[in-house]
């Protein structure tokens, strides 16, 4: 095991959540026909911050939903012996609506596609927009985030953990350097 | 996911399994077809009416060249019991028992518990009996199992001449002969179906003496609790073993049974499809 380092501390973490709240407000001038779908595991939390900072912004409730794409993803032989199947739970039509795909981390890009796909099976959005917490590059896919919390470059043996309290009880996203 | 605008996920795209029906079933076959196709894999069905089967080839020849033709999975009902476990030790791809004579019907068991977790919460220390004909059903044996491994208090109920000899000691469920006396106290009544081929082998006087005795009507159930809930792993012969009123009704979850078959057989054929199988052969 290698040392550890904080990447973000809790305030980092809420500062970045208003962030994005309001970049995706201005990007889509406004929220009429806005949803976010979290990608599960933490995605999903993250989603439901960004909705609340929404509301403390623009007065408006938007619908959130989450996905996990343990079914989508293009790796099953390798993951784990049994790997746990959550539920996705989208209860609202997307159809013609801007779909913003919230996720903890940006790494080869390969989650991103799995949810794509998966939100394509519930309709034909008007947009896919991804937001993700950490970019920490070496994509092995064509795929880009429209709102990035904080790009980090990394070394590919390098693990990005990122802690929100709800789940984890600590908040926090590290860096570890593996010797 | 069935509920999805497309009920489909790509997850075993690429794979194939073969139906390998010995003996007849629709709601098996076609529940495991279902569950497939949900999973986005290729479905073959074998009967065995129309195969070489009746031209002498033997299981395994058949396997084997069902195995050739690249298939990554089969799922086996025979009426010899170890069919299913023959057959995994001897080809590369996985093997579903879907039913081995009258030993077991493991998915049977799996979605009947999943049906009654969904129902209740835990099985541990809840009442189950089984009625019907017991010796002959692999579902009976296999429902045993998984019940008692949960936790429950599990009882059989039908008659003597359908009830193995040394169920009570080697399998540990109480026993009952009179359908009345076993009914108090009971969470879950499974009901079994009467084979009504073994009627012409003499095992019970008549139909209608077996109804008069064994057949779960509302009558007899208020001998029961109140909530208590119902199952029967189908085919129902309506009247016989079970009365419509109780097979329709509010304490049924036959429907249930069936819907979670397909959900079951999805998480049966992710895991063994999706997984390393190059490591070991599974039944």
């Amino acid at each position: 095991m290698g040392e550890r380092k904080k990447l973000l501390d809790d305030r980092e973490i809420s500062l970045i959540i208003r962030r994005i709240a309001t970049e995706i407000i201005e990007k889509n001038r406004g929220v009429e026909n806005v949803v976010l779908v979290g990608i599960k595991r933490r995605g999903d939390i993250l989603a439901m911050r960004i909705a609340e900072e929404i509301k403390n912004l623009t007065g408006k409730e938007i619908p959130v939903g989450a996905i996990d794409i343990t079914l989508y993803r293009d790796d099953l032989q390798l993951v784990s012996e049994f790997p746990m199947v959550q539920e996705s739970y989208i209860p609202f039509d997307i159809n013609d609506k801007v779909v913003v795909l919230i996720d903890d981390v940006l790494f080869t890009g390969r989650t991103v596609r799995a949810a794509i796909s998966e939100i394509l099976d519930y309709g034909r959005p008007r947009a896919i927009q991804l937001a993700v917490l950490v970019d920490r590059m070496h994509r092995e896919l064509p795929i880009g985030a429209d709102f990035v919390g904080k790009k980090i470059p990394t070394a590919r043996k390098e693990i990005v953990d990122v802690f929100l309290k709800e789940v984890d009880g600590e908040e926090g996203v590290y860096l570890t350097k593996k010797k | 996911m069935l509920e999805r605008p497309i009920p489909i996920v790509p997850t075993l795209r690429g794979k194939t399994v073969v139906n390998l029906f010995f003996e007849p079933s629709t709601r098996t076959s076609t529940s495991f077809a279902i569950a497939a196709k949900r999973l986005s894999c290729d479905v073959v069905n074998f009967s065995r009416v129309a195969s070489s089967v009746q031209k002498g080839e033997t299981l395994l020849d058949t396997t084997r060249n069902i195995e050739a033709m690249r298939v990554d999975g089969v799922i086996i009902r025979h009426s010899c019991p170890g069919a299913a476990r023959f057959l995994a030790k001897r080809i590369n791809a996985f093997v579903i028992n879907a039913g081995d004579g009258a030993h077991e019907h493991p998915t049977q068991a799996l979605l009947d518990a999943f049906t009654l977790l969904q129902k209740i919460k835990t099985l541990e220390k809840k009442k189950i009996l089984i009625l019907g004909d017991i010796a002959h059903s692999r579902v009976a044996r296999s429902d045993i199992w998984i019940f008692k491994k949960l936790g429950a208090e599990v009882s059989v109920c039908g008659p003597p001449t359908l009830i193995p000899p040394y169920i009570e000691e080697e399998m540990k469920v109480k026993v009952y002969f009179d359908l009345d006396k076993a009914l108090p106290g009971m969470d879950v009544i499974n009901v079994l179906r009467l084979q009504l081929e073994r009627q012409k082998r003499g095992v019970f006087p008549s139909l209608r003496e077996y109804r008069r005795f064994y057949c779960l009507t509302e009558e007899r159930l208020k001998k029961a609790k109140k909530d208590v809930i119902i199952m029967h792993p189908g085919p129902l012969n309506r009247g016989i073993e079970i009365h419509p009123d109780v097979a329709d009704g509010k304490r049924s979850v036959i429907l249930h049974q069936v819907r979670a078959g397909v959900a079951v057989r999805m998480a049966i054929l992710f895991l063994l499809a999706g997984g390393k199988i190059e490591k070991e052969k599974r039944e």
